[in-house]
This record gives C-alpha cells, structure tokens and sequence, in this order.
C-alpha cells in the first residue's frame, strides 16, 4: 500500500529525486532551495555536499552525470547565475546519466536581493524546464525531468518558486527505482567542448529544443482542461492554484514543461476558447512567445511583473468582481532585525560608533544596513563587499576608503569572497575586510562549510582555516578578534583602516542560534543607577525597550545575555546574573 | 468557529514575531487535518523574515484545496501570538471570523528607535468587529517552567473551536514535537484546552 505524507514543497523534491534513483546531489543553500539538501541527506543512498558555491555544485553534478549516475545540483535562483557557466556548456554536453537543476525563484523577494525569473536563463543557455505546481507534482516532475533528461541528451531544469517551496501538500510515496549507472565511454566529440566539437554540439542542442517542443504536445505534464470556452488561461506552477481557486469553471491549459513552449497545443487550445488570458508570475515569456504566433492573448497589460500571484487578482481584474477588502490597519512596520545576543550587532554597534562605511554583503548582516545601526551601505551578491570595496579604492585612491571597511560572512567569504580578496591582495589594494566568523551559514538555518568542519552527511572533517588561509595569500595583516569585545574590535579596527595595506579582521563568535552555543547569563537592568540616556537602546537590541520613565525594560525571555549593553551603560546601570 | 465543516475549505492563518514558533504550530494543524482524512495545504515563510521579522503561515483545508494561501477577506480563523501582529493581519478574517490572541507585546524596532508607537487598546478595538479570544501564553507557560512552550498554550485554546478530539490532537502534538519536549508540549495543549 502505497503511504501519503504531508510534505513541504522542497521535502517532496528530495524524495522525487531518491525515488528517481539519484546518487549525487550538490548544493549551496538558498532561501527558498535550503530544505531539499536538507531532505536529501535523509536518504543514505544519495551521496549529498554543500559544495561552496553554486558553480562547483553544478560542475560536481554534471561530474557525476558523465561519470554515468543520476545526479543533481539545487540553488536559489541567483545561484543559477553563479552556476551559469558550466550551465550553459552542459547544454552542449548533454548527459550520460540524467541530470537535474532544481532552481527555486523568489516571486514576493521574501529572502532575496532581486526578482529574476530562471525561464529568461533557460532560454538563453537552451535547457528544458518543468514546473510542478503543488508538492505532488514536485515529486512526480522530479522523476520525469531525469527521463527527460536521459531522453533527450539534456539537463533539465526544475523550476520552483517560493510558494511551493515552503507550502506543504500531500504526497503519495512510492519505491526507489533502481537505476543501473549508464557505461562511461570516452566522447571527445560530446564531452570535450572545444569549438569544433562545440559547433557541431549546438546543432544537436537546437534540434533537441525543436523535438521536445513538438513532443510537448502528447506530454502527460502538458493538461487542456476544457471547461466553459468564454475564459481560457494558460499558466503554470503555483499560478494555476490561483486559477483553479478564482475561476473554477474556465477552461486551462496547464504547461508542465514550460520551456519550451508545446506550440500546437498552445494554438489548439487558443482556438477553443473566447478570451485567453495568460497567467504566469513575473516575466512575459508565456506571454511574449504566444503573442509572436499572432494569437491574440491578454497577460501583463492587466498582470503584474513585480510579486506573487493571488487569486483575488483574478476575482478583480478578469471576473470583474467586486472584491470588498477591508483596509489593512495602519500599524508599525516589523521588519526583520538582527537576534538578540547576534554578534554582528557588536561589531556593528562598533563600526556605527566610528562612523565607517561597509561594503556589505549577503547574510544575516545585511540586516546592518538599517537604523539604529545604520552601517552596511551596499549589498548587490555573494562576494562583492570586498571586490566592491576593492573598486571604489581604485576610483578616488586609498585615502577615500580610510572610512570604509568590507563586511562579510564565513560562509560567504569561502563562496566567492575569498577570489575577491585574492583580487585586493594581487592588485594593490589596501581595503579592510571584516570576516564575521559566525562558525555557520546563518541566514539561511545553519548550514556547514568549508570552514566549520563538518559536511552536510554530518562527517566531522578538517576545517579550513579562515587566519591561515587569508595568510596564505600574503597578507601580512591578519588579525582574530572577539565580536563581543568591543574595545579590542575598536582599537584594531582603527589601527588596520589606517595602514596602506590589504588587512584582514576575524570577527568570532558563534551565531546565537547555534546549537550548544548558549550564554549562560541574562542582562537585568539596575533602575535606581539608570540615568535615562538611552545609549544602551542604540544597539537595536529587541530584548531591550524604553520605559514611560525612561528606564529600561529587558525581556528575559529574549536576553541572550551577550552583555552588549552592559558594556555600553557607563553607569552600571545594567548587570548580569546567572541565567 | 470551524466546526460546522460543510464541504467548504476552511482557512487558518498563525501569526507572529519571527522565532515565536509558527511553523511548529503549522505543522501540528497540518497534522491534525491530514490524520482527520481532509486534504491539506500549508504555507510557511523561511529566510530573512523568521529573522525577528512579522511572519505567517496559512493553513488550509477541506475536500479538496487549491492555493496554498489564504487571502484577504477569507480567513475563518486568525492565532495571534503577538498582539500587533493579530491586529496586523485582522483585515484577512472573515466578516465573522475568530481572532484567538495572546496578550504579548515585543516592540518592533520601528518602535524601539522611536520611529513608530505601539497601537494602544488593541483588543478592545478588535472585539468591537471581531470574536476575540485572549490568553496571556507567555504567563502560563512561564507557570509550567518553559516559556516556549506559549505557543502551544495559543494553539489549545485554538482548538477549543475546532472540530478535532483532545486524544486526536495530542496524538499529533506527539507525532510532530520534538521527542524531549513533548510532555510539557502536552501539558500545554491542554492547558489552554482545558483552561
């Protein structure tokens, strides 16, 4: 008997791609990718890594892809861009055993720096790409793209959004196929993309996208569900639970494979209906193809580009309802903020106090760029505080950065950090960069790295060592620092701006969420010695808030006990005691 | 609340502080739904925002759903673990939907930098539209030694208006809960169920 299982949208993924017969998964976690690694390694018959980027997780797959198993690689979508050169030139090699990309969009930006929609880069680079629209289907689309891909010599591109991702739904489990590993065999022509061979291999690549174009249109992931004729919609993942919520009773062409596009039956079902609309989230790619047939279609002169989807969207702009919402109320804004007990807070509060300028970058430390704390003053992707930092120096010289410093993560700085600090190093540069060594991948719930010393499996390994790793590159300035003391992090930033040389400053302190990394005091505040300044609220601390008589207030059940704001009060007016 | 089922699907949104535990409760929802036969869908927020952030997570369920969310308007139930972030979300209930809210105040910082006020008399102006239940979580479970435990606290009230059995639920709070915590997470159920 066959077990249902309510699964998350990324759970169902890691159990397609066990049933499917996986052996390899690479990954670097990504909001909203993170949870399919973290399934993976439920299954002991899938080899699973964090690798440290996402372009060496898709070079590992497609590795193990020649090699001739079922393997896969999984990222957020502006992880695809990372990985996109090997992407594009896996097009041209196609596979031996199948291969998938799981690329997870980001509709709402509810953890992400843009809105990019993955379809517009698998156009470009020439891969397939399905989208499931509930977990069922995760799974079920999971097992077709790796046929797919064997099919038709091609990796496969499985495109989820944030909504599935993180919705959960009930999956019907089925057995692990097993799948015998394919004969490797020598293949310069395939394998060894020079440009003779690669000439000859993109005549291949625009043949397959023809057939798969034209099989599409007896694929069973393809549905025409024909209803009343007068609305028709073409649409695809999450957005055809919309539809089916909103307008029930239209007739729907639902595009599992939603590149490429299955023209026939796209021009059948046009011809059916009376008004078709197109309903996909974010870019026009449905819409702009469809249109270049001559078919008459409405999409984003009445659909956004910017967000997720909704079925009151339809209610208002297709039936005409009248859709008699109640005015949210007008209420303060709770936007994310760094934990109680986080040591950036402590560097940050330091940085803030010195008035200096981060180039930051992505993780949790993003969130420094926001009042009270006011520090980080850009973020644009993985690796680019220093890379940046490194360009503004040589725009208007060394002086102009003697206010700035660089910002980034442990697990950030071994992504691509470190090729930017090599960069700094190799060029003459004379930036600071911060490592705030919080020992894990924090934003994204704790992920291991190259340098915490242990891998995904839960195998205890060496850890790179991020001190002797910055030395190994020559930099004479390498210095570790406590991220909670603030008088020593001070006077050695000081001290490494000044200098006309690359320096490095290792923040550490374990992040405060991190397991067996609890303090074990509590910050209580002493109200007859308080003199109402208020420097303690600085910091932003949430556990801390300002009493009607301008005292304060700290939250135990927040107070992680970091001491951040015993250190600043001058007046002992805050102590700690023992948790 | 949702006790006479119908065929319609029913919607549920818990909401919150980032950290407050939304998605464990979520899960014992989903859990109690799928045990009961109806087919489910949850929807949950991940990343940045669990970072101390306004959260929510839909529950949805009935013969058959469709989206995973639930929109302005349709909600049946709202649970509230912060008492701004229930009068955030109120605009999502139903004309006679049900608010169940626990008496918490964490300043957000547009309010701890004196950029923004906390509302004052929250309740109060939400019992003038809605079905309000209150409950102070964060008192009891600090009476039961764990003052995470609130949330569950929230949740057993909760179910006090809905359809399933006291065995049912504590059968899934013991499925989903972390096998050391589930005793206390027990006792809290049934504190807020039974109180």
């Amino acid at each position: 008997m066959s077990e249902i299982k309510i699964m998350l949208g990324n759970e169902a993924i890691a159990r397609g791609a066990y049933e499917a017969g996986v052996k390899v998964s690479a990954a670097y976690p990504g909001t909203p990718s993170t949870e399919i690694s973290e399934n993976i390694v439920n299954y002991p018959e899938i080899y699973a890594e964090w690798s440290p980027n996402e372009k060496v997780a898709m070079e590992v797959a497609i590795g193990a892809s020649i090699s001739g198993v079922r393997a896969m690689a999984s990222m957020k979508h502006v992880g695809v861009n990372v990985a996109s050169d090997p992407l594009y030139t896996v097009s041209y090699i196609g596979v031996n055993g199948g291969l998938v990309l799981v690329a997870a969009d980001d509709p709402g930006l509810y953890s992400s720096q843009n809105e990019q929609d993955t379809r517009c880069v698998a156009r470009a680079a020439l891969v397939p790409v399905l989208e499931p629209s509930d977990s069922q289907e995760a799974k079920d689309f999971m097992k077709y793209a790796f046929e797919l891909s064997e099919k038709y010599d091609t990796p496969v591109i499985l495109r989820t959004t944030t909504r599935l991702s993180h919705s959960q739904g009930p999956v019907t489990l089925e057995e692990r196929a097993e799948i015998e590993d394919k004969v490797y065999e020598r293949n310069v022509a395939k394998n060894v993309m020079m440009p003779g061979n690669a000439k000859l291999r993109h005549v291949h690549v625009e043949k397959r996208m023809k057939d798969m174009a034209a099989d599409g249109y007896s694929m069973p992931i393809n549905k025409v569900e024909i209803n009343d004729t007068k609305i028709g919609f073409i649409t695809s993942g999450i957005a055809y639970q919309y539809v089916k919520e909103a307008c029930p009773n239209a007739s729907v062409l639902k595009l599992g494979m939603v590149h490429p596009l299955p023209r026939k039956l796209i021009e059948e079902f046009a011809a059916k209906v009376e008004t078709l609309y197109i309903f996909e989230e974010l870019e026009p790619v449905f819409e702009e193809q469809i249109k270049s047939w001559g078919i008459q279609c409405i999409g984003k002169e009445i659909f956004t580009l910017q967000g997720e989807y909704s079925a009151n969207m339809l209610r208002k702009a297709v039936l005409k309802e009248d859709v008699d919402l109640k005015a949210p109320a007008q209420v303060p804004a709770r936007p994310p903020i760094l934990c109680p007990g986080c040591p950036h807070r402590s560097v940050y509060s330091v940085l803030n106090k010195l008035k200096i300028h981060a180039a930051g970058d992505i993780g949790c430390y993003t969130l420094g760029a926001v009042a009270p704390l006011s520090v980080v003053d850009t973020t644009i992707c993985m690796g680019a505080s220093i890379s940046s930092l490194h360009g503004m120096e040589k725009a208007k010289g060394k002086d102009y950065i003697k206010n700035w410093v660089a910002v980034i993560g442990d697990s950030t700085f071994m992504h691509t950090g470190i090729n930017s600090l090599m960069n700094m190093v190799y060029n003459q540069g004379t930036g600071t960069v911060m490592i705030l060594d919080n020992s894990t991948t924090g934003m994204t719930g704790h992920q291991d790295h190259a340098a915490t010393g242990k891998t995904l499996m839960g195998e205890e390994v060496p850890a790179i060592n991020i001190f002797h790793l910055c030395k190994a590159l020559g930099i004479k300035n390498v210095v570790e620092v406590s991220a909670f003391d603030t008088a020593e992090l001070e006077k050695v930033i000081k001290e490494e701006v000044a200098k006309d040389e690359v320096s490095v400053i290792i923040t550490k302190a374990p992040c405060v969420l991190l397991k067996g990394n609890k303090f074990t005091t509590k910050c209580v505040p002493v109200p007859e010695k308080c003199k109402k300044c208020g420097m303690c609220l600085r910091p932003g601390c949430p556990a801390l808030t300002k009493n009607e008589d301008g005292t304060i207030s700290i939250d135990q059940t927040m107070c992680n006990g970091c001491g951040l704001c015993k250190g600043i009060c001058k007046f002992d007016a805050i102590e700690t005691v023992e948790a | 609340m949702v006790k006479d089922m119908e065929n319609k699907t029913k919607n549920i949104m818990i909401v919150g502080v980032g950290g407050q535990g939304t998605l464990l409760t979520s899960r014992i929802l989903g859990g109690i739904t799928v045990a009961a036969g109806y087919d489910v869908k949850l929807s949950e927020v991940h990343g940045m925002a669990q970072r101390g952030g306004s959260v929510v997570t839909f529950v949805r369920y009935g013969e058959k759903v469709a989206e995973p969310i639930v929109e302005e308007g349709q909600a049946d139930v709202l649970i509230a673990f912060e008492t701004l972030e229930a009068l955030r979300y109120a605009h999502f209930l139903k004309k006679d939907g049900a608010i169940v809210v626990n008496e918490h105040r964490i300043d957000p910082i547009t309010v701890v930098t004196g950029a923004a006020q906390y509302p004052e008399n929250i309740i109060e102006n939400l019992e003038k539209e809605y079905n309000v239940y209150k409950v102070n979580a964060m008192e009891e479970a600090l009476k039961l030694g764990n003052s995470r435990v609130f949330n569950i606290i929230v949740l057993g009230v909760a179910a006090k208006h809905m359809d399933f059995s006291k065995e049912a639920w504590l059968e899934v709070i013991e499925k989903t809960v972390p096998p050391k915590t589930v005793e206390i997470n027990k006792k809290a159920f049934l504190l807020g169920f039974e109180g």
